[in-house]
């Protein structure tokens, strides 16, 4: 049966084409809602209000609690990540009865067995008072986690769907510096969560930040020279190039509004905005890089 | 099969930078707190000055220290807490400043936490006081500085119409994190000394923060409304008092005080 419904999805039979249509929209809302938790989970960060709620998993010891000051924010995260974790688990569900790949179905499998991961971290912040390793953790599997949901949505495009292959070996520069970004982007998220969760000191990212550009711009411009033709490949690195430099800005943002308010006694609206959307686009920095390095592994697979 | 394979790899790349970081971030903050732990020969007095059996003050033959905290220079631009989240204390208040400098009417300091930090060779006093109290008016915490001997009873009350967190963060005693609803009264205690005091924060209303400060001994006052500071029972001797200002730091002074007699200290903060 299923060998069938792989067949007819190669041969572009109409209805498995739009099941997979309405697959692809549901990976794609689930990634979409994985990058609003990110929102959500900085705005807990950037109002200092991840122990607003003392106990968990339940609020208060309840389902709603009093929804007042820092307990909206740390509430809704937790809600939107249930929101989340019921998305991954229907995708899960949904590619292992309809998706043909065997690596795409445990992609999803992995998927939830990250959603409970991160969970499990964010419990464990808030039973043992923020350590800085857990909070950093919890922030950087947030990021590996809205990587994947984004590769599934990109998987489960019915362009991507009869050409799956992906072939590592004999990469050509661009691709390899394709996955270089992919790390790069990653570590620099990674210490810019050491800083926010104060692990690590600014320098760190600071110094990140300047790696970073040099390899996403010299990525972007070899891809937009020598790979521009292929599907999908020039919007993807403009997209990176363009994420970079809104991040970079809004870096310089952050910096500066955290020195302006250094001794305010609460943190102040527009640092908790810019610090916000400074994730937020981190995280889409991170995910242009991930579907430009699929994109040009996925031509070369092609060849 | 070669695709699943090479997927692995795809996900394990990033999966040990990540591991790399974890690990650096956790060995980053091993060492800090090695650094703060790393007592020189006088914390270490007060560790053994910690352990050692508390004694009674005698206040009948002991000295007094008074004095003034003044503030001379350019007063600080203080911003102004924001209670919109909390419209029930905003309404008590008008406009209220940052409480991170409390500069009172006739030109002093309230808040300075003024103690003895050194001169007692090791020796623990029993406190003066049975407890102290600390109350949440307002979504403001009152007193905003409070010492304590270790293991003295902290009686923390709620005022306000709305829920608040306690959550002391100390260095060397327990952590916790504590929720509390109106008109509830919670009974606290910090088992040992601990100095910088501890950052008391309320992550509810993030404008809310405090601080402690812990003794092994009950020679210790934080300057008033009108600025002064008295320490009553301390044995004759020779001292070192400390002032201690949340923004400015701290300041110390070598004093001699003789039995039954009143010294006078005063210390000075420059904006």
């Amino acid at each position: 049966m299923q060998t069938a419904q792989l067949h007819m999805t190669m041969t572009g039979a109409s209805e498995p084409r739009t099941a997979r249509v309405w697959l692809h929209r549901y990976a794609t809302l689930s990634a979409f809602c994985t990058l609003v938790l990110i929102c959500a989970g900085a705005l807990v960060t950037s109002n200092d209000a991840g122990l607003s709620i003392p106990d968990w998993p339940l609020s208060y010891g309840r389902l709603v609690p009093p929804l007042i000051g820092g307990i909206r924010y740390e509430w809704t995260h937790r809600l939107i990540a249930g929101t989340v974790g019921c998305l991954t688990l229907g995708l899960a569900v949904w590619l292992q009865f309809a998706d043909p790949r065997r690596w795409m179905r445990r992609l999803g499998i992995t998927a939830v067995g990250l959603v409970v991961a991160q969970a499990t971290l964010g419990g464990l912040t808030v039973l043992f008072f923020q350590p800085p390793w857990v909070s950093t953790a919890h922030a950087c599997l947030a990021q590996a986690f809205f990587c994947v949901m984004v590769s599934m949505a990109v998987f489960t495009t019915p362009e991507w769907g009869s050409r799956a292959g992906i072939r590592f070996s004999g990469a050509r520069t661009t691709e390899k510096l394709a996955m270089t970004v992919v790390a790069a982007v990653f570590l620099q998220l990674l210490v810019g969560a050491g800083y926010r969760h104060k692990g690590l000191g600014m320098n760190w990212h600071l110094a990140g930040a300047v790696i970073v550009t040099g390899f996403v711009f010299w990525t972007v411009v070899r891809a937009l020279r020598y790979n521009a033709t292929e599907s999908g490949v020039a919007p993807a690195a403009i997209a990176l190039g363009a994420c970079l430099l809104g991040q970079l800005f809004l870096g310089g943002g952050s910096l500066g509004a955290k020195l302006y308010y250094a001794d305010a006694p609460q943190p102040m609206p527009i640092f908790v905005y810019v610090t916000t959307v400074h994730v937020a686009l981190g995280a889409l920095t991170l995910a242009s890089a991930v579907v430009l390095a699929l994109l040009l592994f996925r031509s070369e697979a092609q060849r | 099969m070669e695709t699943s394979m090479n997927w692995k790899k795809l996900l394990g790349l990033p999966l040990v930078f990540f591991a790399l970081i974890v690990l650096a971030v956790g060995c980053s903050k091993k060492e800090t707190e090695k650094a703060e732990d790393n007592p020189d020969d006088e914390d270490n007095t007060e560790a053994a000055a910690a352990n050692a059996p508390a004694v009674a003050v005698d206040m009948a033959n002991g000295a007094t220290v008074t004095g003034k905290i003044t503030f001379t220079g350019a007063k600080p631009t203080l911003n102004k807490i924001q209670m919109d989240a909390e419209p029930s204390c905003a309404a008590m208040h008008n406009n209220i400043p940052s409480q991170e400098v409390v500069i009172n009417d006739n030109g002093t300091l309230r808040y300075v936490m003024v103690y003895v930090k050194d001169g007692l060779n090791g020796k623990s006093y029993k406190p003066i006081e049975q407890k102290e109290n600390l109350d949440q008016k307002g979504c403001l915490y009152e007193p905003h500085v409070i010492g304590l001997v270790n293991s003295e009873e902290l009686d923390i009350s709620n005022d306000d119409k709305t829920t608040h967190n306690i959550h002391p963060q100390p260095k060397i005693n327990r952590e916790w994190n504590e929720s509390q609803s109106s008109g509830d009264v919670k009974k606290k205690e910090f088992t040992q000394s601990e100095w910088p005091p501890i950052p008391v924060k309320c992550n509810i209303h993030p404008w809310m923060k405090m601080y402690i400060g812990v003794f092994n001994h009950p020679f210790f006052a934080v300057s008033g409304a009108d600025g002064t500071f008295t320490i009553k029972g301390l044995p004759p001797g020779t001292y070192t008092i400390a002032a201690w200002q949340e923004k400015y730091g701290e300041q110390t002074q070598k004093v001699t005080v003789k039995s039954k007699e009143e010294t006078k200290v005063d210390f000075n903060f420059k904006g």
